[in-house]
């Protein structure tokens, strides 16, 4: 009784969850290939956030309305059809609105099927809560990723290309840190967005602390 | 848990989330077909026109058959472009090869008045972004794609020179690529992508073209 309680009240929390807390890039340090490999610019980290979060949309709504209809001895083969079914669908509509987009995003598009966030979401959130609470963390975990795509995108095309969008920025006289482009400067930035998460983190776990310590000094006095 | 799901049950289950995922595959399929093969239509017919002289207004699609030039069916696309008094002034053919990082696709521009070739354009490359992908826009390496010899030889069989890309400063012969600094495997990917492609298409090429220096409608008329 309280289980369906609990599953029919839907939180604000179910939404922001994947944006802050659990993260998908920053603090679960899920899906770790598209993020080093498509964020080269903005325009590819806004495709691929897009696609993924259309894909963890669609299979994890599907598999949270199949739930009660699914063996659990056939549950993962069942997911991965459903999951590669939506990553065809987007690889189609990809092609449909810009080739140039396609060929930028090469194999990742496919790739998105063996995404372990979206496996993950499947089997740890909605083959247990109900479709619309699913829908909504969902939702929330999909721009989890866009938001962690485009801050290393927007980074990388800054300092790689001297432009964002295509725009050039800096001007003609800025010479480009080619490295970002490349493979190296995806570990690269990730790396300094990790610094700088865990150093929120740290510090906001130590004032919390330190809070508490001078609340129990007081209580004592 | 030793009460298992029957067979029957896993295998339906499993034929009805197939049979969903087939229906919804297809029906993606057919609704995006169209403007798909539009795209890919306007990225070949952009790249046409970037490849041939200035000044081609219109531009039909051949395809090279047991050496016949035909409107439809398998082998060599040719892509003829005309100017405004429908005369041909140059032909776009496709070539590939092995580049750095990948295959290099490319369409390159072949002029048969002057028997050279007059420009290319990559269609699709994975070359290393600030080293390979230079062979695209580095204003030098382009300039020896402006008259690149590729004469056929008196049998009309064959081409007279091979084309051939040499290190960076080494150009001595019209037939010959100055490569990049840097990117030579990339600018002898280029080369021999060209080069693939005009030795053997080229020499088929030669006695079809008489049936297409002008643009009379009459060709497109027998389909």
């Amino acid at each position: 009784m309280t289980s369906r309680n609990k599953d029919a009240q839907i939180t604000m929390d179910d939404f922001l969850v994947g944006i802050w807390r659990e993260n998908p890039v920053f603090v679960m340090l899920l899906g770790m290939c598209p993020v080093l490999a498509v964020t080269n610019s903005v325009v590819n980290s806004l495709a691929m956030g897009l696609a993924t979060t259309f894909v963890l949309l669609g299979s994890s709504t599907l598999v949270s309305l199949l739930r009660n209809f699914i063996p659990k001895e056939v549950r993962i083969a069942t997911y991965i059809i459903i999951i590669a079914t939506f990553v065809t669908v987007v690889d189609y509509v990809i092609q449909a609105i810009s080739l140039d987009l396609y060929n930028a995003l090469g194999a990742f598009i496919q790739l998105i099927v063996v995404n372990c966030i979206i496996l993950g979401r499947a089997e740890s959130y909605a083959s247990k809560n109900s479709m619309l609470k699913t829908f909504i963390n969902s939702l929330g975990m999909g721009l989890g990723f866009c938001i962690a795509l485009l801050c290393l995108g927007a980074v990388r095309e800054l300092l790689g290309a001297g432009s964002l969008l295509g725009h050039p920025i800096f001007g003609p006289g800025f010479e480009p840190w080619v490295i970002m482009i490349l493979p190296p400067g995806g570990f690269f930035v990730l790396g300094c967005w990790l610094l700088l998460f865990s150093w929120f983190k740290q510090s906001r776990e130590h004032k919390n602390q330190h809070k508490t310590t001078a609340e129990v000094a007081n209580h004592a006095g | 848990m030793n009460s298992s799901t029957s067979s029957t049950r896993l295998i339906s289950t499993l034929g009805l989330v197939a049979a969903f995922s087939g229906f919804l595959i297809v029906f993606v399929f057919q609704s995006t077909k169209p403007r798909i093969d539009e795209n890919k239509r306007i990225a070949i017919e952009n790249a046409v026109f970037k490849v041939v002289p200035a000044g081609a207004i219109t531009q039909r699609s051949y395809v090279l058959t047991d050496e016949r030039l035909q409107t439809h069916g398998q082998g060599e696309d040719i892509y003829a472009a005309y100017d405004k008094n429908n005369q041909l002034i140059g032909i776009a053919l496709s070539g590939a090869a092995q580049g750095y990082a990948g295959i290099i696709n490319l369409l390159y521009g072949y002029n048969p008045r002057c028997e050279c070739i007059t420009g290319f354009k990559v269609i699709k490359m994975t070359e290393t972004p600030g080293l390979g992908d230079k062979i695209i826009k580095d204003p030098a390496f382009l300039s020896n794609f402006q008259a690149l010899e590729a004469k056929l030889n008196n049998d009309k069989n064959a081409l007279n020179n091979e084309i051939v890309t040499v290190y960076h400063g080494k150009k001595t012969h019209p037939w010959q690529i100055d490569a990049i600094s840097g990117a030579t495997i990339s600018s002898r990917a280029v080369g021999k992508a060209i080069n693939t492609s005009a030795r053997q298409v080229l020499p088929q090429l030669f006695s079809q073209l008489p049936s297409i220096t002008q643009l009379d409608g009459k060709y497109d008329k027998q389909e």
